[in-house]
């Protein structure tokens, strides 16, 4: 596939490439923007500090791991022209290796796991995502791309019902019986920020460690709740990741592989015909995206101390792929800002609005369905409408979100992002002078 | 122009015939080549050698089946029967990429240039086996300064390449922005960054202003003398009479003569083809 | 691309030895029920049963799947929002037939919405089936159809003819979008839950004798009406002139457009032949299966696509036959798998057919 199917003037200079400090300072930007369109919001509702907060780092939660899999989507999508519709399957198979290598031999509910320590069971998901990935990548080589699109949707929604099969929900792995919990959905090992802060991590009530006491005894000084402190912490670990997949995938993609891969999205043949072995390319990245992916979904839904098939509906795939067409697909940073925007105002947007309508106006009455809601239109009377579209936001969210796809393909296929020139080279290449090692460094 | 026939544009390090035998016998060899399409025969019989260090021009009628020779031999696509031998190995069917390795490259009628990607990024993506193509290479600290040195050597390579084509005013422009005659340029400055033995040019001159036409004829002489090879898919024939010490003529999927630039000129059967043609 | 894709004649191998060995596999599988059915460990009636509901659950597949078909191979776009054409035909037609069933029995709001939220309708005290209500299954069907076409327009004509001569992949995308927006317009006017729509209990059904399964009236309409719409299709295309141009159209594009075949009355007529042949799929598998939700269509998608891959995308009759397959194959799954899995099972068929042969199990002869 090319993204080349597009016209546009070419600005050679923009202001995004002319912000002092470069990209950071744009993501920075935007996520002020968002915290404080979030924290207008929260200030109007009347929150208090703790309250505040929590909504802030709800919205840096979300814009992070929408920006974790915009960035592993857009190493395959963007770079190397491969049409991933699968993303939620290899979240999946992260996630629930992740849960049944690490949950206890006998745990107190639910099918029992291998009990090996976090961090294997956290490598495990990530390779068993590799692998899987592996597996389809094969088909990846022999098909068109809109075929692949099929592929990969049929292979996530396979991966989804065999793990909410009943057959799945307890099985023997020879001697050693595990599950996956079926339907039921499968509680995770506690997430690991938990134990900075209580000497034990099932249970706050048992006690702080020396450093929960520090830190939870200055947030109380501005009165901020100690199990808002605990999300604030794994969301700047989220930011922590989002930073090293940002650095890992510029540096893949800004070098003589991203090179490749660019050639292989707009012309395989022609990548191919200047001796570019392109399967190896393809495979190799599609393998490392859907690590990247099962890494991203352990950070997700892994951290959630609960997980059920029903997070993982096709869906989600294409909230990611929305995010990284409004951010600008082949664009790394393009990909954070639309991880970013998607969550905070296409995601959370809608029920902050409706919230705030809700606690601010109130309608004579509450139309039940949406007949009773229509019949007064014809009287010219919008409040039974407008309450019952507000009961609805959820819906209206998803035709929003809909629309926007539709309004991006048509008018900016190439995102917020796309238009710019992102050269894949490991140096500048038109600055021959720059002979002197460093003096061309990023 | 002097000043850049002293520097390596291509890096053309002349093609040492160390093989002393292989330059008296084929460097390229294609054995009885046919390609049916939906029952048309396309490529029907074909067979010729091309020696090491020849200009060998390919010329024929419209469809008479040149373009499907060039992809049979590079494995764009594959042969129903026939095969083909480079440096005394056999190729058929093999994928384009390890021709390329191999030495053998190619340009397309149609210029296929990556639109999405500047000219500099289109050039400097040729060159073979690069360091920064192994996935961990550009990532980890200690080799990615390995990678960016490379890049900078290629860089300046790459950049003496462009200055020759005339296209460095063009380096940051996106290829999808180029004329036509750019793109043939483009295209032929891509195939020499891959430092083949053999190229095989499928109409490089169309669309390129008569000055630097003959620089590049001029060019194409200049690497023959270093020791590489050329086939030529041409459509003025003239250029191909002028040039090529050999000349290949097809119709109709078959070679129809084989012979230097007078004997072939003297056919009876070629002047008929191209006459039945009407110019 | 796909040039290079041809050229490897390690692939060819591959290729050539994956199917002799998905042929292995299959006559394997057939032995075994074969020795199963035999050896009595399973018995005729239930396989009986389980071909009868793959052959149901096929046809409305293959029904369904020859619109998308048709788009897929004229527009070279898969039409990721095809699944939500069957969910929108469904409630416009079921909401017809409510209207007719119950006109003057009940509220016009209360039958409007399907009797979701509250209200005193509900699919007992409506009572459609096709014996007792017929004309309400009629209109209700016509009207599925009309709306179906009618929405497949329009949204041609307002999201995907705008981009048409972008990339396939484009189209997809936005197609995506149009699916979004279809499904929750649906959901914000009838809801989220499932709603019962046939009085299960008016339903006759008679026992094949010999074969000892149980066939309800509804299945027997879905079935002959589907078999009337392909056969009605067949002659359609082979016996007009229409038919014939668009024969010639899905054969070859640029042919057609040279020859002067108007090709964008073709288009317009396969959104609305494609179109109203999915409405009705969408309101006989609601019909058959008695209850409606906003995302059935969704959820039936993949099978569809599976269902097209099978038979080659642009064959009409591959469609009908892949629908068949998958239809027949997934629930032949049964003796083997949970059922649990089911719909998995067919995917997996999907998939491997993709890998095997791209062009589909039943391409080589002439398409459409």
């Amino acid at each position: 596939m090319t993204l080349a199917d597009r016209t546009r003037t070419i600005f050679s200079r923009d202001w995004t490439t002319d912000l002092p400090g470069g990209d950071a300072t744009l993501v920075v930007l935007v996520m002020l923007a968002l915290y404080t369109w979030v924290g207008l919001f929260g200030i109007i509702l009347g929150l208090d500090v703790s309250g505040l907060l929590n909504s802030l780092q709800t919205i840096t939660f979300y814009a992070a791991v929408y920006a974790i899999l915009a960035l592993a989507l857009n190493l395959q999508w963007g770079y190397a022209g491969l049409f991933n519709v699968g993303v939620v399957g290899f979240m999946a198979v992260g996630v629930y290796t992740m849960a049944i290598l690490s949950r206890p031999v006998a745990p107190i509910s639910g099918p029992p796991g291998f009990g090996l320590p976090l961090p294997i069971g956290l490598i495990g998901g990530v390779l068993a995502a590799a692998v899987i990935g592996l597996v389809a990548a094969i088909p990846a080589l022999r098909v068109d791309d809109d075929y692949f699109a099929i592929i990969t949707l049929g292979l996530a929604e396979i991966i989804r019902i065999v793990i909410s099969s009943p057959a799945a929900d307890e099985f023997r792995v020879g001697s050693i019986r595990t599950g996956t919990g079926g339907a039921n959905g499968l509680s995770l090992p506690q997430n690991p920020i938990h134990s900075i802060y209580y000497t034990d991590p099932a249970s706050p009530a048992a006690g702080t460690t020396p450093v929960g006491d520090a830190v939870f005894s200055i947030f109380e000084a501005v009165h901020v709740d100690p199990a808002v402190v605990v999300k604030i912490t794994y969301a700047g670990v989220l930011v922590g990741f989002v930073v090293l997949y940002f650095v890992f995938l510029s540096r893949v993609g800004n070098s003589p592989y991203g090179r490749v891969l660019k050639a292989i999205r707009e012309d395989e043949l022609v990548a191919n015909s200047l001796g570019k072995n392109t399967d190896r390319f393809k495979v190799e990245t599609f393998i490392v995206g859907c690590a990247l992916m099962g890494l991203g979904g352990i950070l997700w839904q892994g951290s959630q101390g609960f997980t059920s098939p029903g997070n993982y509906l096709p869906q989600q795939t294409f909230y990611i792929f929305i995010a990284l067409i409004i951010g600008g697909a082949g664009s790394n940073t393009g990909s954070i800002i639309g991880g970013a925007l998607f969550a905070g105002l296409l995601f959370e947007g809608p029920r902050l609005i409706s919230r705030l309508v809700d606690q601010f106006l109130t309608f004579r009455s509450s139309p039940n369905n949406f007949v009773d809601a229509v019949v007064p239109l014809l009287s010219l009377d919008i409040g039974p409408f407008i309450v019952y579209a507000l009961d609805s936001i959820a819906y209206l969210r998803f035709i929003l979100v809909g629309s926007i796809l539709i309004y991006f393909i048509h008018n900016r296929p190439q995102g917020l992002l796309g238009h710019r020139k992102e050269i894949a080279a490991s140096i500048d290449l038109l600055d021959r002078s720059a002979e002197t090692e460093g003096a061309d460094d990023e | 122009m002097s000043e850049h026939n002293g520097t390596t544009t291509a890096d053309p390090s002349p093609k040492s015939n160390d093989n002393s035998q292989l330059s008296e016998t084929s460097l390229l060899e294609v054995d009885s080549l046919q390609k049916s399409f939906g029952g048309i025969r396309a490529v029907d019989d074909v067979s010729f050698e091309i020696r090491s260090g020849s200009i060998v021009g390919l010329i024929g009628p419209n469809g008479a089946g040149k373009s499907t020779t060039f992809d049979l031999i590079t494995g764009v696509a594959s042969p129903d029967a026939g095969s083909v031998y480079f440096q005394g190995r056999n190729i058929t069917g093999r994928q384009p990429y390890r021709n390329v390795n191999q030495g053998l490259v190619r340009t397309f009628q149609l210029s296929r240039e990556l639109d999405e990607m500047t000219v500099i990024e289109n050039l400097i993506l040729a060159p073979q086996d690069q360091t920064g193509e192994y996935f961990w290479q550009p990532v980890l600290p200690g080799t990615r300064k390995r990678v960016r040195s490379e890049e900078r050597d290629l860089r300046e390579r790459v950049w003496e390449t462009l200055e020759f084509f005339e296209l460095d005013h063009l380096a940051d422009e996106y290829a999808r922005n180029l004329s036509g005659g750019q793109r043939k340029l483009l295209e032929l400055a891509r195939a020499l960054l891959t430092d083949p033995d053999i190229l095989l040019l499928d109409e490089p001159l169309v669309g390129v202003n008569p000055t630097l036409e003959r620089k590049l004829l001029g060019r194409i002489h200049d690497l023959n003398d270093r020791g590489y090879t050329f086939l030529l898919i041409e459509h003025d024939v003239d250029v191909i009479m002028e040039n090529c010490e050999r000349v290949i003529v097809m119709n109709q999927g078959q070679i129809l003569a084989d012979g230097s630039p007078a004997e072939v000129s003297d056919d009876q059967r070629v002047l008929e083809a191209y006459l039945g043609e009407t110019v | 691309m796909s040039v290079l894709r041809t050229s490897n004649r390690v692939r060819g191998f591959l290729s050539r030895r994956s199917t002799v060995l998905a042929l292995l596999g299959a006559a394997i599988l057939l032995l075994d029920l074969t020795r199963r059915v035999v050896s009595g460990d399973i018995a005729g009636s239930s396989l009986a049963l389980f071909l009868w509901d793959g052959v149901v659950i096929g046809l409305v597949v293959g029904l369904a799947g020859i619109g998308l078909s048709m788009t897929y191979n004229i527009l070279s776009f898969a039409n990721f929002a095809h699944g939500d054409y069957l969910t929108a035909g469904a409630f416009s037609g079921w909401v017809a037939a409510f209207l007719v069933a119950g006109a003057g029995r009940f509220d016009v709001g209360d039958l409007f919405l399907l009797g979701g939220r509250g209200g005193a309708v509900d699919s007992q005290t409506v009572g459609v089936s096709v014996t007792a209500t017929p004309v309400a299954v009629v209109v209700g069907m016509l009207v599925a159809a009309g709306v179906t076409a009618v929405l497949a327009l329009v949204v041609d004509r307002a999201v995907y003819r705008p981009i048409r001569d972008r990339s396939g992949i484009s189209l997809l995308i936005a197609s995506i979008g149009v699916a979004f927006i279809l499904r929750y317009v649906i959901a914000f006017v009838f809801e989220t839950e499932r709603l019962g729509v046939t009085s299960g209990a008016k339903v006759p059904s008679t026992v094949v004798p010999l074969l000892d399964v149980r066939i309800t009236a509804h299945e027997a309409t879905l079935v002959v009406i589907a078999t009337g719409l392909m056969f009605g299709f067949h002659v359609f295309l082979q016996r007009t002139k229409l038919g014939a141009a668009m024969r010639a159209m899905s054969d070859n594009k640029q042919l057609a457009r040279i020859t002067g075949i108007p090709v964008e009355r073709i288009v317009r007529l396969t959104w609305v032949i494609g179109g109203s042949f999915t409405g009705i799929a969408g309101f006989l598998v609601v019909l058959e299966s008695g209850s409606i939700s906003f995302n059935f269509g969704w959820l039936l998608l993949l099978l569809i696509f599976a269902a097209v891959i099978l038979g080659g995308i642009g064959s009409i009759y591959g469609a009908i036959l892949g629908g068949l397959t998958i239809g027949v194959i997934s629930r032949l799954s049964l003796v083997w798998l949970p059922p649990s899995i089911m719909n998995a099972t067919a995917f997996a068929v999907m998939i491997l057919v993709l890998i095997v042969r791209p062009r589909g199990l039943f391409s080589g002869g002439t398409s459409v």
